[in-house]
């Protein structure tokens, strides 16, 4: 519990650290007029406490403050996150179990999972939800289409890593198996998966992450206004005016991903059960 | 029944395709029940190749192997056969006792049956207390007695060990020596133990079989007539000394033709 606590510490300290290197840079940088990389001003850099600020305010009139909108959008977009990553985690895990067992699958599918990767999510997003929302019964309507954009990006670390974490098993154990006339089926179960967790959590580390921002990202071209997406869409077009909106918003979608993360790493620990010096 | 042997080697030959490295050439063995019975040579001979030929985990590339009286692969089916590597290979993600369990959640049984079978294992290799603990919070020794149980756990007539101390110092490994016999001869099962220790295969054996490499043969046979049980003081028994020696010669006669690098492996294998 110490030990928790003075990580909380150290945390807090940083984060105050932080703020204090972001005002001192603002301070210097204005006050002695430098313009490299940028000009500072309270356009392109405001002031921490003008962004604390904007949260309590409404940002239009007639408006519940901004904290209490960006609270709901964020529940909004965690829906399409959780959903992707859910998606993209079975479907990915799913690829890694087939491809294991198969050298050929292995050698004709790998590439294109690895091409997959290297189309802008942007490019590919409009073409899921004209192709995706049609076909979605009336709840999942809207939302359905960017949970599977958030799932292509989660599914790429899963399936690759869950490939590794498979293929990586002490050989002697796979011996062991044999000896006791295993199945295919009992070694997956009872060897392969287990000793893969490892690998898995790790891919599932970058996937919290990846489906936030598949779900943010997801949300432009599908018109979602419900979502973080949307806000940040919208408080774009009013950057010049009201920075601090889309600062504060960029703060609550960095907090969506770190919870994320954060779950993610909570399930390792009660889940993976590895020698100290085998933690991820 | 009883005069059918437990093992039998016909005529064995494993050539492996990469390299046409021959591992194994014309091998001819018997192995009687309750037999224990030491594959000893320098590396590269073969040894490690025929334990796992036995088990049906490499398939010779000619000649049969017998278990039970049956093919090798039939007896893999039916369990007739425990195997230990030099390393435990315990699984980290189970308890002690979980890992003494794997044979027997694949041989279907029960809960109560495996915990009930589990306990008596942790006895038999003095870990009782140790079943919650995970893998990593043994030491080395404690990891082999745990992967000992996990072998004899289901019973199997034939126990297959492929230098199971070879990682260990030599406290621990004169100890478990002493452990293991005493097992093998309350439960009365058959050993097939690959080592490249003299003393050790002369201190543990019925039959030592001396295995000379390139291609991988049968140098000669040993039979090792000390009394069981064999203690402490049998290591400073004369006889025991003259069959390490006539062990050793037989290992040294079969380097003469030997390239110098083989004979240094050689030598490293009379240690």
């Amino acid at each position: 519990m110490r030990r928790g606590a003075r990580r909380a510490a150290a945390v807090a300290l940083l984060l105050l650290g932080l703020v204090a290197f972001y005002e001192l840079y603002r301070w210097v940088w204005s006050s002695a007029g430098w313009t490299w990389p940028f000009a500072v001003t309270d356009v392109s850099m405001p002031h921490v406490w003008t962004i604390l600020k904007a949260f309590g305010e409404p940002a239009q009139v007639n408006q519940p403050p901004l904290a209490q909108i960006l609270f709901h959008k964020s529940l909004f977009t965690m829906k399409e996150a959780i959903a992707g990553f859910v998606l993209g985690g079975l479907v990915g895990f799913g690829l890694g179990v087939v491809l294991v067992h198969s050298t050929l699958l292995r050698r004709g599918v790998v590439p294109y999972i690895v091409a997959s990767q290297t189309i802008p999510i942007l490019a590919i997003a409009p073409m899921v939800v004209v192709w995706v929302n049609p076909k979605l019964p009336g709840p999942l309507q809207g939302w359905g289409a960017v949970a599977v954009i958030a799932a292509y990006l989660t599914f790429f670390p899963v399936a690759i890593n869950t490939l590794r974490g498979l293929q990586a098993v002490d050989p002697r154990a796979l011996e062991l198996m044999r000896s006791y006339a295993g199945s295919r089926w009992t070694i997956l179960w009872k060897l392969r998966v287990p000793s893969s967790l490892p690998y898995v959590f790790a891919a599932l580390k970058l996937a919290a992450t990846a489906c936030v921002v598949g779900a943010i990202i997801g949300e432009l071209p599908s018109g979602l206004q419900s979502g973080l997406g949307g806000a940040i869409l919208n408080f774009n077009q009013y950057y010049s005016i009201e920075p601090q909106e889309l600062w504060a918003t960029n703060i609550v979608a960095a907090l969506v991903g770190i919870l994320f993360f954060v779950v993610v790493v909570l399930a390792e620990k009660l889940v993976v059960r590895r020698a100290p010096e085998n933690r991820g | 029944m009883s005069d059918q042997p437990v093992v039998r080697i016909e005529k064995v030959t494993k050539v492996f395709p990469r390299g046409n490295v021959t591992a194994l050439q014309d091998i001819e063995l018997d192995i009687a029940p309750g037999e224990f019975v030491s594959l000893i040579g320098p590396s590269g001979c073969g040894k490690s190749t025929l334990l796992r030929v036995i088990g049906d985990l490499i398939e010779p590339t000619e000649g049969a192997v017998t278990v039970n009286g049956k093919t090798a692969r039939a007896a893999r089916s039916d369990h007739d056969y425990g195997i230990v590597f030099q390393d435990a290979v315990l699984f980290d993600w189970r308890t002690v006792s979980k890992n003494i369990a794997v044979p027997l959640e694949l041989l279907g049984w029960s809960r109560d049956r495996r915990a009930k079978r589990v306990d008596e294992m942790l006895e038999l290799v003095e870990l009782s207390g140790f079943g919650d603990h995970h893998p990593w919070q043994l030491s080395g020794g404690m990891q082999q007695r745990v992967s000992i149980a996990r072998a004899l756990a289901f019973e199997p007539a034939l126990l297959l060990m492929d230098e199971p101390f070879g990682a260990l110092d030599e406290m621990t490994r004169e100890r478990l020596n002493l452990e293991l016999l005493s097992i093998w001869q309350q439960l009365g099962s058959t050993v097939v133990f690959v080592t490249h220790s003299i003393s050790e295969a002369v201190f543990l054996s019925t039959r030592v079989v001396v295995m000379s490499p390139r291609p991988g043969r049968i140098a000669g046979v040993v039979p090792v007539d000390l009394a069981y049980p064999r203690t402490v003081e049998t290591r400073e028994d004369p006889r025991f000394f003259e069959l390490v020696t006539q062990v050793r010669e037989l290992l040294r006669k079969r380097g003469e033709h030997l390239l110098p690098e083989e004979e240094a492996s050689l030598l490293e294998a009379a240690e």
